[in-house]
């Protein structure tokens, strides 16, 4: 594929609001997860929450729109000069030729899961301040943002749950290849529900302390939440040195369970193997891979495997969701944007709660953040569903 | 955009499949609605069809017509999954058990909750591992759909399959959120015209107001108008009828796409 240049970012978590503060929390292996106080949620479990969004209110204009999801969205926005760029971008292409492509799985759905609390005890019926189509719809967020943001080419959300932000980036590639526009704001938010926290208990999924990935006791993983944006566009002919791009992008499912990913990590291996053959690189051109890494029992052992038989053994690896939780459909550009960072800070990140590594697994784990040379980093996203993506991202130059 | 229909698949409230109901769209037989008839795949491994929910089957119905009509390899055809709202019976039983003191939710449940739930048991059932996406634009879905379809197809040069479907919330949320019925349809879509070629679709994305294309019947219409998925029936309409048509479908706050439709004969 032709790269795509990445020209401006946002990212906010339960590590800290905006690029700076994240690398920050990389650098120190530092680690957001707290045990859960969210809402009326009585389940021993830690969780990556954002302080202050039930404060928070959406821009006024926008009022009908806000929901927690939303306003995760607008402060994503706000940040690392991202509303600024994009403004700059529309002053450039015209507001028809950027599109908005983004990702969530649960959309504003704590809107109707509190708005079930609220039926009348007569008739069922939800309370009349109750906003479906601003607020629960998946469209929601892309609705939002390509109003708060002033644009108007093509937009829709991917929710293919928590490999959505990472496949954003795919449809972004595709439509500016196609020359449907010129320009297009991807990434997502995920923000927390009682949906995930009781459906990941379901499944006896969630862990019971602060998630452990590739640890040899871990035992689930930590819901938390998050928003992340960038901005691409294409390269231009000369690119600036250090100039972060977008190089290959591999989609695949797994055609094996709803919610358990391929023992032999086969659809995870596809993803990888497409993403590397669209950025035309070789497995030994990557210096760093940003695992999925939930620290459940499965989803770690089948990536691993994938990951060695891609990798082998000497390429480092790590998963951040030790130190920001399990972002669901936000963990896509929330690594994505990781990755970066170790890119344009030269630090390979740790693994924050990890203590002893699995002795069954093969890959290279880093438990301890690094200072080295990063030039290419392969970031992986799978999801329910069998749901896979695999990024490739580099420094021009 | 340039993309070739190869095949038509199509489940909906007295549309029993695309060949069936060819003639309705193409003014030669009379409309009447009915409730729309699904069974699961039977492709599906016996767990798998005894979870899926309804639009699981409206989308694996469709789908498996189209590829079928098409001739295509369902285990290498790439997929783009629209609707608007993905399981709405499994999300409202989620959210009255959210709203009991003991929160007990399904495995099932939360694993069908996704909106990639479909393309996931369609993957199963087709033993697929292509590229697979699950989109949702509101109203204009479908028409989200078709554009990510179209744009895989000529920029990715690889047949794709479009599967739409939507299905209605029970109430509450029906009320909000109104959906008139059960609606699957799907389109096996090619880069190059090969004799399977039904018609050429040539996608523009339209940055202003246009009037948005209607079906004659006003049975079809309110079924255009009353299920977000149901808005491609002017396109299948223009596809029975096998005449060079321009079709515009109503896209996001303001935006249309313009579908230019050219029978391959």
């Amino acid at each position: 594929m032709q790269p795509l240049a990445i020209s401006r970012y946002s990212i906010v978590n339960c590590l800290g609001a905006g690029s700076r503060a994240i690398a920050d929390a990389m650098r120190d292996k530092r680690s957001g997860l707290a045990p859960c106080d969210f809402e009326t949620v009585a389940l021993d479990t830690f969780i990556g929450r954002v302080p202050g969004l039930e404060e928070a209110r959406v821009r006024p204009d926008l009022g009908a729109y806000d929901c927690r999801n939303n306003r995760l969205a607008q402060i994503g926005i706000e940040l690392d000069g991202f509303a600024g760029a994009v403004a700059q971008a529309r002053d450039r292409y015209g507001a028809a030729r950027i599109g908005v492509f983004l990702g969530t799985s649960t959309s504003g759905i704590l809107e109707t899961e509190l708005a079930y609390r609220r039926r009348d005890p007569k008739t069922g019926a939800l309370p009349p301040d109750y906003r479906y189509t601003q607020t629960h719809n998946t469209f929601s967020l892309a609705d939002f943002v390509r109003r708060y943001l002033g644009l108007q080419g093509p937009a829709f959300v991917v929710s293919s749950a928590c490999s959505s932000t990472a496949k954003v980036f795919g449809n972004a590639a595709r439509m500016i290849a196609a020359g449907v526009c010129d320009a297009a704001v991807v990434g997502g938010v995920d923000t927390l529900c009682l949906t995930t926290l009781y459906g990941f208990y379901s499944l006896e999924l969630t862990s019971r302390g602060p998630c452990r990935p590739f640890d040899a006791e871990r035992d689930g993983l930590s819901i938390g939440e998050g928003a992340g944006f960038a901005l691409l566009e294409r390269v231009e002919a000369r690119p600036e040195a250090g100039a972060m791009l977008l190089l290959g992008i591999g989609e695949s499912c797994d055609a094996y369970h709803m919610s358990t990913p391929h023992p032999e990590g086969l659809g995870a291996l596809s993803a990888m193997r497409r993403a590397l053959e669209t950025a035309n690189l070789a497995p030994a051109d990557i210096d760093y891979v940003n695992l999925h890494g939930t620290a459940t029992r499965t989803n770690d052992a089948a990536e691993d495997r994938s990951v060695w038989e891609m990798f082998g053994s000497g390429t480092p690896c790590s998963s951040t969701k030790g130190a920001t939780g399990h972002l669901l459909g936000a963990a896509g550009i929330t690594e994505i944007i990781i990755s970066i960072l170790a890119i344009e800070h030269g630090l390979m990140p740790g693994s924050a709660h990890t203590r002893r590594i699995d002795p069954a697994m093969k890959c290279n784990y880093q438990i301890e953040p690094r200072n080295a040379r990063v030039k290419r980093v392969l970031s992986n996203s799978f999801g329910f569903g069998g749901s896979n993506c695999s990024i490739v991202l580099g420094a021009a130059g | 955009m340039l993309a070739f229909v190869e095949g038509v698949g199509l489940a909906g409230p007295g549309l029993r499949g695309w060949q069936a109901s060819r003639a309705i769209f193409a003014g030669k037989q009379a409309y009447s609605r009915a409730p729309t008839a699904v069974a699961a795949s039977e492709l599906l491994p016996a767990a798998e069809r005894r979870r899926a929910g309804v639009p699981v089957k409206l989308a694996l119905a469709a789908g498996q017509e189209a590829l079928a009509t098409a001739g295509g390899d369902a285990a290498t055809t790439a997929t783009v999954f629209a609707s608007s709202s993905g399981d709405c019976d499994n999300l409202h039983y989620i959210l009255e058990a959210l709203d009991t003191a003991e929160r007990q939710i399904s495995p099932t449940r939360f694993h069908n909750s996704v909106h990639n739930a479909a393309a996931g048991y369609w993957s199963i059932a087709t033993q697929c591992r292509a590229p697979s996406t699950s989109l949702c634009c509101h109203d204009a879905s479908f028409a989200a759909g078709l554009l990510e379809a179209v744009s895989q197809v000529a920029v990715a040069g690889t047949p794709v399959a479009l599967i739409a479907y939507d299905h209605p919330y029970p109430e509450p949320l029906n009320t909000v959120r109104p959906i008139h019925g059960d609606f699957g349809m799907a389109l096996a879509l090619a880069p190059q015209a090969t004799e399977r070629a039904v018609a050429a679709l040539d996608v523009s994305f339209m940055p202003r107001e246009m009037e948005a294309s209607r079906t004659a019947d006003p049975g079809l219409e309110r079924l255009r108008t009353g299920v977000p998925a149901a808005r491609c029936l002017p396109l299948l309409a223009a596809l029975a009828r096998g005449s060079r048509e321009t079709v515009i479908l109503e896209y996001v706050a303001g935006t249309h796409l313009r579908v230019a439709v050219t029978p391959c004969s």
